[in-house]
């Protein structure tokens, strides 16, 4: 009967694990649930193919072939005119500020130079930092042009379209004229990994010590849950900013990654950006019962941070609905500003859109996490 | 007035259905040393955390130190000592940052001079160091009693505090109450242990949420109303169980290898003796009952009064 290895063990620890599991609703419903929900969610969101791009027109030769062209842009699919503007220096601010992705150039006297047979040039800037989103419509853009003037361009013009393109299409990728995808990726893995490892350090915060049995020695002395929250966060501080450091040194230095802007302006936000995220883990800590549900919440947390961030995806390729989680992340906000300060070269007003959500996120999350702090065990 | 440390009335505590802490009411004079005794479950650790503000009461007034228990948690938590049950301190710091920690979250005006003299006392000098997961149970309870100690409560919350610990270092610690009471502290100490609960000015006695006894050792037995007979001898492991569902004896219970059969109603107790008196091996004798009788007494009776 003594056997060494005995199926009837085996069975007894497998009947006693899945009762385990049974009585742990909130990791079994996790387990079952997280997966349907992300699989909808990132299935429905993720395109690599983007269609209605923001884009700003500076027509400086206003007439019938400009109208044309920005309405054939218009009904491509490919481009949303946000602005149709005479000034080219108000659509060029706008993408810098990163509210468009492209700025298409009509330049003076373009009818005129078509009709004389001048092969005018239409000059498109494209917003390079994310130089994968910006392909396929920059590539369609001067087919889309030229279909548009056909009906246009009739009787003794309809020579110039017959013989050679009626304008050229100079394309110019700014802030990354090669196009290099790690100028995109690298400052974008900064905010992945940053929250990453900060919503980790602070989601185990309280529970650590829940599970410990520590928690209720520290609730039975005179301390206030914004002492404990400010006096758990702030030394991990100091650990994202090293991560950052390290991470900002091998983007330079192995990745030649450019940084046109302010480092200091960055460093401001990162600690804003590394608060929120520490905020967010702390909240985790007070909501979950287990270091293991916190786990669960942070990974919870970290895909949609990945996914619909626009680190791996273009994010204006997303349906509208997922652009607002993407809104809601802290990332999502981040990955602009870094972007926009390394290879763009902004300066606080370029960046201010992206960094008061940042803040907002921040004291959000902070105030969740007090009203979820029990002050009891009960 | 102003005499009690604990004041409380009609403390009730429900967690979903079930009545945890059910009316009592506790009133601790300054200075005293109050023994907290009943049965596991019932609701000593429920009554000690509301208390000390850990958890809220659903019902019930009073004082505690002279603070509203109900409204001013923060006041009574920096003139309380709680020492949990389960030793709470951090593992993974030493004794001297555990100390240290405790002393600066009380903001005491000179931490490290109050936490080396609390070291020096304790003869822990040369361990200070030492991380304090690895102290034995004994250590790991006199470094939890002296953190609570270090902010000079004016009342100690002690939750089974010597659960687990050998008997020298359950003395010492008795000492350490008793000199500590000398000095006008309050204690409210819950345990299991019968010759703790002799060492204490008062006992109460809590079985499934209610309050069934209290007053000093002596006035807690003469009250029960219970006798006991001592029964002695080879036999007496097979009489246990012969006894045991007889009228008139409301249980029998082994005390080293003695064995009390007690009860309330003398006669019948009696009755139900006597047809074994005089077998061979076995002496009866009637003695005064112990309180871990009287103890066994009320919880077997509150488990009785149960659906």
């Amino acid at each position: 009967m003594n056997r060494r290895f005995s199926a009837a063990r085996i069975a007894a620890i497998l009947a006693k694990e899945l009762v385990q599991m049974r009585r742990d609703r909130l990791t079994f419903a996790m387990i079952v649930g997280i997966p349907i929900l992300q699989l909808l969610l990132f299935g429905f969101a993720i395109n690599n193919d983007p269609k209605h791009l923001p884009a700003a027109v500076a027509i400086s030769d206003p007439g019938v072939f400009s109208d044309s062209i920005v309405a054939a842009l218009a009904n491509s699919g490919y481009y949303e005119i946000k602005l149709a503007t005479n000034s080219p220096a108000a659509a060029r601010r706008m993408l810098a500020e990163g509210q468009v992705s492209f700025v298409i150039d009509i330049p003076a006297n373009f009818s005129r130079d078509i009709v004389r047979g001048a092969q005018p040039s239409l000059l498109i800037e494209a917003d390079a930092t994310d130089p994968a989103s910006a392909s396929n419509a920059v590539g369609a853009i001067g087919r889309i042009a030229a279909d548009a003037l056909r009906d246009d361009l009739k009787g003794p013009l309809a020579r110039r379209i017959q013989t050679a393109p009626p304008f050229l299409t100079i394309v110019h990728p700014l802030y990354n004229p090669e196009g290099l995808t790690q100028f995109n990726i690298v400052p974008g893995l900064l905010g992945v990994i940053l929250t990453m490892t900060m919503v980790l350090m602070t989601s185990m915060a309280l529970t650590r010590e829940r599970e410990r049995g520590t928690y209720e020695n520290l609730l039975a002395m005179p301390t206030h849950p914004a002492e404990i929250m400010i006096g758990k966060i702030s030394p991990n501080i100091l650990v994202g900013m090293l991560q950052s450091v390290l991470v900002l040194l091998a983007a330079r230095l192995i990745f030649g990654v450019p940084m046109i802007g302010s480092l200091s302006l960055l460093g401001g936000v990162l600690v804003v950006f590394i608060a929120a995220n520490l905020a967010v883990g702390y909240t985790f800590s007070t909501i979950a019962q287990s270091q293991l549900q916190a786990m669960q919440m942070m990974v919870f947390f970290l895909l949609p941070s990945i996914l619909l961030s626009g680190f791996a995806f273009p994010f204006r390729g997303m349906p509208v609905w997922a652009q607002w989680i993407g809104e809601a992340l802290p990332v999502t906000h981040f990955l602009r500003v870094v972007r926009g300060i390394l290879l763009k070269g902004n300066g606080p007003a370029e960046i201010w859109p992206d960094v008061w959500p940042l803040i907002l996120f921040l004291f959000a999350a902070m105030a969740i996490a007090l009203l979820r702090f029990r002050r009891t065990l009960d | 007035m102003g005499a009690f440390a604990i004041d409380v009335r009609g403390l009730t505590k429900r967690f979903g259905h079930k009545l945890a802490v059910n009316a009592a009411d506790i009133a601790v004079p300054e200075g005293e040393v109050w023994g907290f005794l009943g049965p596991n479950g019932s609701g000593k650790t429920t009554t000690i955390r509301m208390l000390c503000g850990l958890l809220h009461a659903d019902a019930g007034e009073g004082t505690c130190l002279g603070y509203d228990f109900r409204t001013q948690p923060e006041q009574i938590k920096r003139e309380v000592g709680y020492m949990t049950q389960r030793f709470s301190f951090w593992e993974d710091l030493s004794i001297r940052e555990n100390l240290e920690f405790v002393a600066r979250v009380y903001e005491l005006p000179d931490a490290r001079g109050a936490v080396t003299a609390m070291i020096e006392r304790l003869g822990l000098t040369t361990r200070q160091h030492q991380l304090a997961g690895d102290l034995s149970g004994g250590w790991k309870q006199r470094l939890a009693l002296s953190a609570c100690m270090l902010h000079s409560p004016k009342l100690l919350l002690l939750d089974e505090p010597t659960a687990g610990v050998d008997p020298k270092a359950r003395r010492d610690f008795w000492d350490e109450i008793h000199r500590l009471s000398g000095d006008g502290i309050t204690v409210l100490v819950s345990t299991h242990y019968m010759d703790e609960a002799e060492r204490c000015d008062r006992v109460v006695f809590i079985n499934l949420g209610k309050i069934v006894a209290r007053g000093t050792v002596g006035e807690v037995i003469a009250r029960s109303g219970l006798f006991t007979f001592i029964v002695e001898g080879d036999g007496a492991r097979a009489l246990a169980v012969k006894l045991r569902g007889e009228p008139g004896v409301e249980f029998a219970a082994f005390f080293g290898a003695a064995l009390h059969a007690s009860g309330r109603d003398r006669a019948a107790l009696e009755r139900a003796l006597a047809p074994f008196r005089g077998a061979p091996g076995l002496t009866f004798h009637e003695a005064a009952p112990s309180l871990e009788d009287v103890f066994i007494q009320l919880q077997e009776q509150g488990n009785g009064d149960q659906p």
